[in-house]
């Protein structure tokens, strides 16, 4: 019998652990350094893929993600030497996705033609915010001006181009964040990542909130307000909701974050990267190190991963839920129940199909719209842990 | 072995705070009788709760040997008594075991109600008291005021009281000099027969029952074969011994005298407070006069939240009734809670203290139901059941009427406060017997419902008034009144747990409260949720709990997800902690907080 993962594909995380700053609502392992040696860089990164090529022989790669930190620093020659890599050490799918990271600022612009030219087909923007106020105060070090040049500049020079931007931010109103999505829209993209702003500990906004120094948050009907409006005004302009927080054109998802979704296999390299991999039937959690001179001295001796844990069934099981309920597509029942050796509790199933959180059919479980909005609730109803 | 007239037994009376446990920590240590090492704050209250509220909540002995300064050596037997209102029981039959009482008013304060409740108790047992002003070393002390206050309110004299500070060590020579000589010596004949009396008695892990006797007549020896005469129960003495504090074994005890007992005896149950002792054979025939048992009047159902924990309640529930004949219990199931027990206490600081013990001895998280008080219905036939639970109450067509029981209050407040109180008594359906003043204080006597009292009446009174008023109540007996079962509806469906009785004239308001609490007490779902009060059919409030709108995290990727499954396990963990009804989780700490009033 095949293994699980191939229900949900193969892709390939490399982790660029620096920044130019940091942002104070990222909880990222992100780092700001003065000097980065490149090319002991890309030594230690090809030296990981040949220590995970040898162990997944003859798998087909689906996506390629340079994700960070801020990978639109790093030097298009390196991306250029680490996807020959990939593409000696695996067989690629045919359309075989590979996304970097960028930040929208001129200079970074200024590389976009090299990352071409290296085999990336794929940029994902932090644009984050639509005027300059908002985003000196989310920490950006790019202006709105240079960010919509950016984005010129990435339409021309790659076949799909999606942007991040973050809403329910301090004083924002829903008219606000409607006229700033609105604008989005019109930029005629065929993805976008919308992220609600989320306060996470061990972060400077982290520690503003807890000591009540973080204000103009939205209250949470407000906030619930905003999403709703997300999903309507992406939805006329065709963009589909088809995760929690990204839309899509038909056709224009993210391949690789589907993996993750869709419970596929991934390898994660890089400082903090964090992988799934089935190894002769079993599969593995693994997380590199963090700190990055941690990391780069780790890699001499193929020694990165902290911790290689096997998943228990019964985790895999809850793990497959948490991401495949994200998903407006739905998941597999059958596939649910390969994985915990039981079927999903029946009761809690029908309640939440009783009101209206989840529709369910013979080969498919998926969240309602209106599911979607209390994710965390469904998943507490159905998670065995 | 010490003749009559070499020993004094006494108790300290005085009201929460006013230092009666750093009184007792300091004649004990200023006596060597206890090594400085081992000397600790609250040394006879060895409860956790007992220290950590501050509170004395099982009566406890210690014998002190004091060389007085006439040379001679004196055997002092202190019995320290709890002050709260729902242990005067364990007041009462204290008293009766020792012949004296210091009175201890803190010289800042002045005398308050436990201290009137407790001293009435000394004088009802015909106590020598010698008055003690505590605490005279702070500035704020007045001790001619509290003084005379104290020969106006309690009517004792009080011009040769003792200037105390406990804290600082300043009169505790006098103290133990007017012990000597105020006190009166105990008297009793040797050599009569045997007449003692069963003062207390407690579960020991290791000795099994304790039995804390006083001895009025003849000598009780290890090896005894004796006989409780209420029960017939007879016994053989294992072991007899002093607290000092600590155990220590003697070979007899004498007339006047204050010790322990172990004679296998298997349950505390197995005897009973207040009991004659007497030797199995040429014993005495007619026992010391006995105490009224004391009642129950607060019940309350207690329910494990984890309901796999039932067994452990069983028995963390026996065990510590084992060690507590006041406290009662009887399985009890909900529909909606599962098994668990509804149990009877003294009333409220009774209850909160059995349920800490539970949660904390026993680690069982407990769900407490709303505490009620005992209703009498009288049905058509003129039968009359004893309604201990809301949720039990007969069909109305078969009852007649009601009655619920009384309570006579006495509050002591400083006059400022005093409109704040005669309006909470009002508003709890007082009806005011008596208002006076002393100094600056007004003292006031309401008749009151007791199911007003029992629930947060002490922590409103403390609130209202900053904590300057005192506190203290009897029950009277029991009245009619137009009484009604309320009940809660969550999402539909009657939630018997959050049922209580209440005033006709009350229900709207009550129901109100308790809705509008409970709106915030319940955590949003992913649905609207209507919360009702009702009585019979009839919704008389109504509040709609919100769906939760929002509840997803946003971003979630390869690297997240071990991550954020923690949280989430950990949010599951807390719903664990809450209890389905239908579809709603209610979490435990509601079943309580709904009943509190803040207005």
């Amino acid at each position: 019998m095949a293994d699980d993962w191939e229900n949900g594909g193969f892709g390939l995380y490399l982790h660029w652990p620096f920044c130019q700053a940091k942002c104070p609502y990222c909880d990222f392992n992100s780092h700001v350094a003065r000097s980065i040696d490149q090319n002991a860089w890309l030594q230690a990164y090809l030296a990981q893929l040949q220590a995970y090529a040898t162990l997944t022989p003859g798998r087909v790669l689906h996506s390629v993600f340079f994700g960070g930190g801020t990978p639109s620093l790093m030097n298009p020659d390196i991306v250029h030497a680490i996807i020959a890599e990939i593409r000696r050490l695996w067989p690629v799918a045919n359309d075989l996705e590979i996304t970097l990271e960028a930040n929208p600022s001129s200079v970074e612009a200024g590389r976009f033609a090299g990352y071409a030219d290296a085999g990336v087909n794929r940029i994902s923007m932090g644009i984050q915010a639509l005027n300059d106020a908002d985003l000196h105060r989310l920490g950006r070090i790019h202006t709105a001006a240079e960010a919509m040049q950016a984005f010129d500049i990435a339409r021309n020079q790659f076949s799909r181009v999606s942007f991040d931007l973050i809403y329910a931010r301090q004083n924002q109103t829903l008219a606000d964040w409607q006229a700033e999505l609105a604008k989005a829209l019109d930029l005629a993209v065929d993805h976008l990542s919308l992220y609600q702003l989320t306060i996470e500990d061990g972060t400077a906004f982290g520690e503003r909130y807890a000591r009540g120094k973080l204000h103009g948050l939205p209250p949470d009907d407000l906030a619930a307000d905003m999403y709703q409006a997300t999903q309507d005004l992406c939805g006329a302009a065709g963009l589909l909701g088809y995760e929690v927080s990204n839309h899509a054109r038909p056709g224009a998802e993210s391949r690789h974050n589907r993996v993750y979704w869709r419970y596929g296999d991934y390898i994660g390299i890089g400082p903090g990267a964090h992988g799934r991999l089935t190894l002769g039937g079993q599969r593995y959690a693994t997380v590199h190190w963090s700190a990055p001179g941690k990391w780069l001295t780790a890699a001499q001796t193929n020694a990165t991963e902290q911790h290689r844990d096997a998943i228990a069934r019964a985790d895999q099981a809850d793990e497959f839920l948490m991401m495949g309920l994200r998903l407006a597509e739905g998941i597999s029942p059958a596939r649910y129940a390969h994985l915990a050796g039981r079927p999903l509790p029946e009761k809690n199933l029908r309640y939440l199909s009783d009101i209206g959180m989840v529709e369910t059919s013979h080969d498919n479980i998926r969240v309602t719209d209106a599911g979607r909005m209390v994710l965390n609730g469904v998943l507490k109803e159905l998670i065995t842990g | 072995m010490t003749d009559l007239a070499h020993i004094r037994n006494f108790s300290i009376v005085a009201h929460i705070d006013h230092g009666k446990s750093t009184l007792a920590d300091r004649l004990i240590q200023s006596t060597n009788t206890v090594a400085e090492r081992d000397m600790k704050a609250q040394l006879l209250d060895s409860m956790d709760i007992e220290r950590e509220r501050g509170i004395t909540i099982k009566a406890n002995t210690v014998r002190i040997d004091y060389l007085a300064d006439n040379g001679e050596t004196y055997v002092l037997n202190l019995i320290d008594t709890p002050g709260h209102v729902d242990f005067a029981y364990e007041v009462s039959r204290s008293m009766r075991a020792v012949e004296g009482s210091l009175l201890v008013v803190d010289s800042t304060q002045g005398v308050e109600a436990q201290t009137l409740a407790n001293v009435y108790q000394a004088i009802d047992a015909n106590h020598e008291i010698v008055p003690v002003l505590n605490k005279i070393d702070l500035p704020a002390a007045d001790c001619a005021r509290v003084a005379e206050q104290i020969e106006d309110v309690i009517g004792i004299d009080a011009s040769d009281a003792i200037h105390v500070s406990a804290k600082t060590g300043i009169g505790i020579k006098e103290t133990l000099e007017a012990i000597v000589h105020r006190l009166p010596a105990p008297t009793g004949d040797e050599n009569a027969p045997l007449t003692a009396m069963l003062v207390d008695s407690w579960y020991d892990s290791y000795l099994g029952v304790v039995v804390l006797v006083r001895i009025m007549n003849g000598r009780l020896k290890k090896g005894d074969q004796i006989k409780m005469m209420q029960t017939g129960a007879r016994y053989g003495v294992d072991r007899i011994g002093v607290f000092r504090p600590s155990m220590q074994t003697v070979e007899s005890l004498g007339p006047g005298e204050i010790g322990f007992i172990t004679a296998s005896i298997k349950q505390v149950r197995d005897t009973r407070v207040g009991d004659t002792i007497t030797h199995e054979k040429k014993g005495i025939d007619t026992p010391l006069p006995g105490f009224k048992p004391a009642q129950p009047v607060v019940f309350c159902g207690l329910f494990p939240v984890d309901s796999a924990e039932f067994e452990d309640l069983r028995d963390a529930i026996e065990k510590l009734a084992l060690n507590d004949a006041s406290f009662s219990f009887e399985m009890e199931t909900s529909a909606a809670l599962g098994f668990g027990f509804r149990c009877g206490f003294l009333g409220l600081l009774h209850l909160e203290v059995i349920r800490d013990r539970i949660e904390r001895e026993y680690d069982i998280d407990l769900i407490t139901t709303a505490p009620s008080v005992v209703y009498h219905v009288y049905m058509k036939d003129g039968s009359m059941i004893e309604l201990h639970n809301p949720a039990d109450m007969p069909d109305l067509t078969y009852v007649d009427h009601l009655e619920e029981p009384r309570i006579k209050a006495t509050i002591m407040v400083p006059d400022e406060f005093l409109g704040d109180i005669l309006k909470l008594c009002q508003d709890r359906r007082g009806i005011q017997m008596d208002l006076t003043y002393a100094g600056a204080r007004a003292m006031v006597v309401y008749d009151l419902p007791l199911n007003e009292v029992v629930f947060d009446f002490y922590d409103r009174l403390k609130s209202v008034t900053k904590g300057y008023a005192s506190f203290d109540y009897q029950l009277t007996g029991y009245r009619q009144d137009t009484l009604v079962k309320m009940q809660i509806l969550v999402n539909e469906e009657p939630v018997d747990a959050l049922s209580t009785m209440v005033h006709r004239d009350r229900a709207e308001m009550r129901g109100r409260a308790m809705v509008e609490k409970l709106k915030d007490l319940i955590p949003r779902h992913m649905f609207k949720i209507p919360i009702q009060a009702a009585i019979g059919g009839k919704v008389i409030a109504r509040e709609t709990l919100a769906a939760l709108r929002k509840d997803v995290t946003a971003k979630c990727y390869g690297g997240d997800v071990t991550r954020k499954k923690k949280l989430l396990e950990k949010q599951k963990a807390g719903k664990k902690k809450m209890r389905q009804f239908g579809k709603v989780d209610i979490p435990q700490e509601a079943f309580i907080n709904a009943l509190k009033m803040d207005n």
